[in-house]
């Protein structure tokens, strides 16, 4: 190798020292917006720092999954509205991904109704603005669901009015804890009962039937736990009281939109995912599983969809990250979202662009969070080469 | 009004902004343009409204027109500019418009750290409460356990919030941050009231309710929002012409002196209004502009009371009473200094 030169006209001295200079650049023109900004805030006298965040918000929060009131802080409020963004994006990548499977693969159906049906449903939904359907969805139950004192009833206990969906939900009980404890360890015992099973149909060629035996275990265990605490059955049953049903659990239009919404749309393009996932599996493939005796459902299951999963899990990841970027339209129908919330936080102090940098941190964390696991995921599914 | 949003926009504008301009004094170049820039609401019912062929017409744009009649004469020498209530206070500070017309609340921030003088309230208005009739509640202090639609990032959240802890209430919050969209959610029934400035609430309920007899105001007013015109630093001659304007309205109904009969109260021999309408000279002057310039407000736009009939008043849609804006004479809050 030449010795290095110091002259642009040495190809290793030119890429460092135009590389030096876009770095120059970058820095020099983050440094001035930065010294400019807080040249003008000073300017202006707008406060700086996050010391808000300690200060009382005195304004309240429509749904909460934690105890809030309008004398907490700001800091909490903006936690408040943080669970309220992991919990759509939770319960949304959850139900999108079982919508958008189920739909991909009945596109790809024999039956001309089925897929026919598929097809209409990814192309409707894709090319709507997400916006659109939130408002939709939110004005099928406030304009399409009867008043509070009109309620349906399809269920006893059960009203369904335009203020959302009223359910009758277990007393407090120390019997539901030791049920859930009991849950975990029915999968942990699931997870070893598999492991043996594998392995002696391996060693011997019986099969076991593990189906069975899960739903035995995830349901019976719970059960029997359940029955040792003495069988509570105690509900609180919503009822009318005063404006509103009072007691049960109450599923709010705000968040039935802004679930059903983001859950729909997303389908639609994971439907897309899994179809041309499927699609990139060899036919031969399916023709070999078929030779070995499989049927339709086998050869699916044991053969191309755990090939396809290959190439379906990174553009996948993708829809999970627009799902949860998309939770912020919650603003433009109600739900206390980590936006809304940040919103209104910027409005009452003026910070915005610490109230904007917490946003952003956020989001960035979330979608890094989801990245991670899903690239552990994909490596753990990848084809392991001999 | 009161969406303090000084914040997101004033942060933005401060990232790119090397330094407010200052155009010259302001009154010196609405004199020389020919014309007073006026920021508006871009639409709210007795307060600025276009009609289908682009006039406004409304209580805030009246008082633009009284200006443009104190400089120029002539109340039709006015160009409008509609602005949300994020946009306002940049347009304002950055001298795009000349004075802010816009239901906008006083307040001790924005007649500082905003660089905002504040002309005479125009308007003393209050957050209020709507309910369906049907509802049948007579007080706010029923709305235990309610749930309330609210428009987003307005000091309206926070006292909502306060007056329910102050009584010991519970409420639910449905928050949405598009006007439109909170008017659609309580008009379907998603809430059981609506709260936001009693003005507001009966601009909605005339322009938006299928039937506005339907729909009630709470008789609880729970705080104060004087909705006054608002100038930038740094022009107080400017700032006297726009206070002015708002007085000569006042002390024309003070006087009885209306559009219609105002010939006939220049032959009075009253000294008042001898100065007031510029028989005898001195008062124009002294505001550096015409000396019939008072004569022009009231001939062209109207005094107080006429406007306040005009555009909200008791035979308009929106039936508001005088209330807090009778004059104090009349145990209302409008008053004006003497014209001397």
């Amino acid at each position: 190798m030449a010795q290095t030169r110091l002259s642009l006209n040495d190809p290793v001295t030119r890429g460092l020292f135009y590389q030096a200079l876009v770095i120059g650049g970058v820095v020099a023109v983050g440094w001035y917006l930065i010294h400019n900004t807080l040249t003008n805030l000073e300017s202006r006298s707008i406060a700086t720092g996050y010391s808000f965040l300690e200060r009382e918000a005195s304004f309240a929060i429509g749904e909460t999954l934690i105890d809030y009131s309008p004398a907490d802080s700001y800091g909490r409020a903006l936690l408040v509205g943080l669970l309220n963004t992991l919990k759509v994006s939770a319960i949304g990548i959850a139900l999108a991904t079982v919508l958008g499977v189920v739909v991909g693969i009945a596109r790809l159906s024999k039956n001309f109704l089925v897929a026919r049906l598929a097809s209409a449903y990814v192309e409707v939904v894709r090319n709507i603005p997400p916006l659109l359907q939130l408002f939709f969805w939110y004005a099928l139950i406030t304009e399409g669901m009867p008043a509070v004192r009109q309620a349906l009833e399809p269920l006893p206990g059960v009203f369904l009015t335009q203020r959302g969906l009223w359910m009758p939900v277990p007393l407090a009980d120390p019997a539901w804890k030791a049920m859930g404890v009991a849950f975990i360890a029915a999968c942990f015992a699931l997870w070893g009962v598999k492991r043996w099973a594998a392995a002696r149909q391996a060693r011997t060629g019986q099969p076991f039937p593990l189906f069975a035996a899960g739903a035995g275990l995830l349901a019976g265990v719970p059960f029997v736990v359940w029955l040792a605490y003495g069988a509570p059955t105690a509900m609180s049953v919503p009822e009318l009281r005063g404006f509103n049903f009072v007691g049960g659990v109450n599923l709010s239009p705000e968040f039935f939109a802004i679930l059903v919404g983001l859950t729909v749309y997303t389908s639609a393009f994971i439907a897309e995912v899994v179809r041309s996932g499927i699609l990139a599996v060899n036919w031969g493939q399916t023709e070999a599983s078929r030779a070995l005796g499989l049927n339709n459902a086998q050869a699916l299951r044991l053969v191309v969809l755990p090939q396809a999963l290959r190439v379906i899990i990174p553009p996948v990841t993708s829809q999970y990250l627009n799902l949860t970027k998309n939770t912020s339209l919650a603003l433009a129908i109600g739900y206390p979202d980590l936006v809304s919330i940040a919103n209104t936080v910027i409005n009452q102090t003026g910070q915005a662009i610490e109230g904007v940098a917490i946003i952003m941190g956020v989001y960035l964390s979330i979608s890094l969070a989801i990245s991670l696991f899903m690239n552990w995921y994909n490596k753990k599914i990848a084809l392991v080469e001999r | 009004m009161k969406k303090t949003i000084l914040a997101a926009t004033a942060a933005a504008a401060a990232t790119f902004a090397i330094s407010t301009a200052q155009a010259g004094p302001t009154f010196d170049a609405v004199k020389a343009k020919g014309f007073v820039q006026c920021g508006v609401n871009a639409g709210l019912a007795g307060f600025s409204n276009p009609d289908s062929a682009g006039a406004w017409s409304g209580l805030d744009v009246d008082f633009c027109r009284a200006v443009a009649a104190a400089v120029f004469g002539d109340a039709t020498k006015v160009k409008y500019t509609p602005l949300s209530a994020q946009q306002r206070f940049p347009a304002i500070q950055s001298g795009e418009v000349d004075i802010l017309s816009r239901n906008t609340t006083w307040s001790l921030t924005r007649d500082t750290a905003l660089g905002l003088n504040f002309a005479p309230t125009t308007y003393y208005d209050g957050q209020g409460f709507m309910a369906p009739k049907k509802l049948g509640v007579k007080s706010a202090k029923e709305l235990n356990g309610a749930t309330v639609c609210v428009q987003s990032g307005t000091t309206t959240e926070l006292n909502l919030a306060d007056y329910f802890r102050a009584n010991n209430m519970t409420f639910k919050p449905v928050v949405i941050e598009a006007l439109d969209e909170v008017s659609a959610a309580y008009f379907a029934g998603r809430c059981d009231v609506y709260t936001s400035d009693a003005s507001q609430l009966a601009g909605i309920r005339a322009a938006v309710a299928s039937n506005p007899t339907d729909h009630v105001l709470l008789p609880e007013i729970i705080s104060k929002e004087p909705l006054a015109p608002a100038v930038r630093h740094g022009d107080d001659q400017w700032f006297d012409v726009v206070k002015w304007a708002v007085y000569a309205t006042i002390t024309a109904e003070e006087n009885g002196i209306t559009s219609k009969n105002i010939d006939e109260h220049l032959q009075s021999k009253n000294p008042e209004i001898q100065r007031f309408l510029g028989v005898t000279p001195g008062m124009g002057k002294a505001l550096g502009l015409d000396e019939k310039w008072a004569y022009n407000i009231v001939k062209q736009v109207g005094n107080y009371g006429e406007i306040f009939d005009r555009n909200v008043g008791p035979t308009t849609a929106l039936k508001l009473d005088r209330g807090l804006n009778a004059l104090w004479t009349k145990g209302g809050l409008q008053y004006a200094p003497p014209v001397r």
